[in-house]
C-alpha cells in the first residue's frame, strides 16, 4: 500500500474502531466491572443511589452464596439444563442436516421454514407453547385426555420434574435450527471425493457416516458445543417466560433476576453472577484444552 | 441382501420420516398461533382440541381489540408496534454505521490494540445479560436515558455489535486487498476507499448485518422489561405481550393476535433475506 497511507495506518485504525469500542465498553465492560465491585459490597438500591461505587467492602456476599443451598440447587439446574439443551439441539440439528443433505423437491423452502423457531420472537413462541400446554384450554392436554386417555391434564410448566423437561424440550425446539444451519453449511463444504472412495471400497452408509463424514464435522460440532453451552448457561428469556423460574427451573440468570427485583439484593445478585461466570470460565478453559489437545493428537 | 442395500433402504425411509417430522414440529406451533388468533375465547374454552375453527365462527375482532388504543377499548398494540419499529430501525442503522468502519479496520489495518479489541467483543457472551442490564439501567437513569427508547437503542447496539463485526469481517477478509491498493495508487484517501469501494462491495453482507440487528432488537425482551416496565406508552411489542399475558384480564386469543403481529414482520423480513442471513451467520463454519 502507498507509504502515505501506511504511515497513518495506526492512527486510522484506532480512529475507525474507537466509536464501536466505546459503546461496547460503556454498555458491556463497565457494567461487568461494576458488578464485580458490587459483589464485594453489602449494597441495596438505596446505597448505590446514595454512594455509587463507594460502599464498604466485604466478602459476606460470597460467603452467603457459597453456603446457600438454593444457590447450589440453581447451579445444578443450570448445568442440567445447559447440557441437555446443548446435546439435544446439536443432535437434532445434526440429524436434520444429514436428512437435508441430498437434494429433493422443496428442499430450499423447507430448509428456510425449519429456521423459524430460531428467528421468531421468543416472547411469541413461549406464549404459544404456554397456551398449547395449558391444562384448561391447551390443545396438548385436550388431546392427551380425550384421545390418548390420560387420567388428568398434565401441569407441564408448573409441577416439578416436568417443568424443567418441558423447558429443555422447548429450547431444543428453538435452537436445533441454529445447529442445523451451521452443520448444513459444514456439510456443503465437504469434498464428496473421499466419500465416493469409501463407497468404492465397500463402506456401508453407516460406516461412511461414522468414519468419513462425522470426523470431518467434529470441528464444527466442537464450536457449536462451545457456543450453545455459553448461551444456555446464561439463558434467561426462555426459562423466565415459560415458567418464571418456578417448579425447579430456577436457572442461574433467573435466580440473579429474582435477587435483584424480588429482594433488591444487588450485592448478593452480583456475587451469584460472578460465581457463575467463574464456573463458566473454568468449564470453558477445560473444554478448550480438551478439544485442542484432541486436534493435536489425531 | 448386502448390508449396503439394507442400510440404504432403511435410511431412505428414515430420511423422509425425519424431514416430515421436523417440518411438522417446526410449523405446527405457528399454525396453532395463527389459527387461534382468529378464534373467539369462548370457542377455545369450549373445545380446546378444535385447532382449526369452523369458518363461520372465525373472527377478526381479536385483531381490532389488540390493535386499538386504550381509549377505544383496545390494548394499544398499534403503538407498541411503532415503538418496536423505531427501536429496531434505529438500532440496526446505528449498528451498521459503527460496525462497518470497525470491521474494515480490523481486517485491513494493523494498529495498536487490534487483538485486544477482538477479544473485548467476545466478553459480552461470558456474562448473563441480566447482570449487564442492571448497571446499564442505573447508569442510564443518572443520564436521564433510563426510561426511554433512545436508551434501549444504545443498549441493543452494544448487544448486536459482536456478531455483526464477526459477520462483516469474514466477508471483508474475502475481498482482495489489491483493490484497495489500486485505489491508493489512484490517489484515494482512506475514507474514499471505505465509502466508494468497501461499502458497495460488501453491500449484501451489510444488509444481512442490518437485518440481524433489526431482528435482535425487535425480539429483545429483558432490557425492555427493565427499562420500560413502568411506562406503558413506550412498551415494545415483546414487552406489551408479556405484561398483558401476566394478568388474567386479557383473553388468550386476543393475545394470540398480538403474537401474530409480533411474529409477522420478522417472518416477512426473514423470508426476503433468508439466504443472505444464514450465509452471513455461518460464514467460516465450513473452514472448521
Amino acid at each position: 500500500m502507498g507509504s502515505r497511507l501506511r504511515g497513518y495506518e495506526n492512527r486510522d485504525g484506532i480512529a475507525l474502531v474507537v466509536p464501536v469500542t466505546l459503546v461496547v465498553a460503556a454498555i458491556i465492560v463497565l457494567p461487568i466491572v461494576w458488578t464485580v465491585v458490587l459483589s464485594f459490597q453489602d449494597a441495596r438500591y438505596v446505597d448505590v443511589a446514595r454512594n455509587g461505587l463507594f460502599n464498604e467492602l466485604t466478602l459476606e456476599n460470597y460467603a452467603d452464596v457459597l453456603t446457600s443451598e438454593a444457590f447450589w440447587r440453581s447451579l445444578l439446574t443450570t448445568v442440567q439444563y445447559s447440557v441437555a439443551t446443548t446435546v439435544g439441539s446439536i443432535a437434532v440439528g445434526l440429524v436434520a442436516a444429514l436428512a437435508f443433505r441430498d437434494r429433493f423437491r422443496f428442499r430450499a423452502p423447507l430448509r428456510a421454514v425449519m429456521l423459524l423457531p430460531y428467528v421468531a420472537p421468543v416472547v411469541a413462541t413461549t406464549f404459544v407453547w404456554q397456551v398449547a400446554l395449558n391444562p384448561q384450554y391447551g390443545v396438548v392436554n385436550a388431546f392427551g385426555t380425550r384421545v390418548l386417555g390420560w387420567e388428568h391434564p398434565v401441569n407441564f410448566l408448573s409441577s416439578a420434574p416436568t417443568a424443567l423437561l418441558t423447558v429443555i424440550v422447548y429450547d431444543i425446539w428453538r435452537y436445533f435450527p441454529f445447529a442445523f444451519m451451521f452443520l448444513g453449511a459444514a456439510l456443503t463444504g465437504l469434498s464428496r471425493e473421499i466419500e465416493e472412495a469409501a463407497v468404492v471400497d465397500g463402506a456401508t452408509p453407516l460406516q461412511k457416516f461414522w468414519f468419513v463424514v462425522l470426523p470431518q464435522l467434529l470441528p464444527t460440532v466442537a464450536l457449536l458445543v462451545l457456543f450453545r453451552m455459553v448461551m444456555a448457561f446464561n439463558e434467561f428469556d426462555d426459562v423466565y417466560l415459560l415458567t418464571g423460574g418456578a417448579a425447579g427451573t430456577q436457572v442461574a440468570s433467573v435466580r440473579v433476576f429474582e435477587q435483584l427485583t424480588g429482594s433488591s439484593d444487588i450485592g448478593g445478585a452480583s456475587a451469584t453472577a460472578a460465581v457463575m461466570a467463574v464456573f463458566l470460565g473454568v468449564a470453558l478453559a477445560i473444554y478448550l484444552r480438551l478439544t485442542t489437545r484432541q486436534r493435536e493428537t489425531p | 441382501m448386502s448390508a449396503v442395500t439394507v442400510q440404504s433402504g432403511v435410511l431412505r425411509v428414515l430420511r423422509v420420516v425425519v424431514v416430515v417430522g421436523l417440518v411438522l414440529a417446526t410449523v405446527v406451533p405457528f399454525v396453532y398461533m395463527l389459527s387461534l388468533s382468529f378464534v373467539r375465547i369462548d370457542d377455545l374454552l369450549r373445545d380446546p382440541l378444535r385447532v382449526l375453527p369452523a369458518l363461520d365462527r372465525l373472527t377478526t375482532e381479536t385483531y381490532r381489540e389488540v390493535l386499538a388504543s386504550e381509549q377505544d377499548g383496545g390494548y394499544g398494540f398499534a403503538r407498541f408496534m411503532r415503538n418496536s419499529a423505531f427501536v429496531a430501525v434505529a438500532a440496526s442503522a446505528l449498528t451498521v454505521v459503527l460496525v462497518v468502519p470497525a470491521s474494515y479496520a480490523l481486517t485491513r489495518l494493523r494498529f495498536a490494540g487490534r487483538r485486544q479489541v477482538s477479544w473485548l467483543f467476545l466478553a459480552v457472551y461470558l456474562f448473563p445479560t441480566i447482570i449487564i442490564a442492571v448497571p446499564v439501567f442505573v447508569g442510564f437513569q443518572v443520564l436521564g436515558l433510563g426510561s426511554s427508547l433512545v436508551g434501549l437503542v444504545i443498549a441493543y447496539v452494544a448487544l448486536t455489535v459482536p456478531v455483526s463485526v464477526h459477520m462483516l469481517r469474514n466477508y471483508l477478509a474475502g475481498i482482495p486487498e489489491s483493490i484497495d491498493e489500486a485505489a491508493v495508487i489512484d490517489g484515494a484517501s482512506r475514507l474514499q476507499i471505505l465509502t466508494r469501494i468497501t461499502v458497495p462491495l460488501a453491500m449484501p453482507t451489510i444488509m444481512s448485518t442490518a437485518l440481524y440487528s433489526f431482528m435482535i432488537a425487535w425480539n429483545e425482551f429483558l432490557f425492555a422489561l427493565l427499562f420500560l416496565s413502568a411506562k406503558q406508552d413506550l412498551w415494545t411489542v415483546s414487552l406489551g405481550l408479556t405484561r398483558l399475558a401476566d394478568g388474567q384480564e386479557v383473553s388468550k386469543t386476543v393475545l394470540m393476535a398480538g403474537s401474530v403481529l409480533l411474529t409477522v414482520p420478522i417472518v416477512i423480513l426473514y423470508g426476503v433475506a433468508e439466504r443472505a442471513l444464514t450465509e452471513g451467520l455461518t460464514a467460516g463454519a465450513d473452514k472448521g
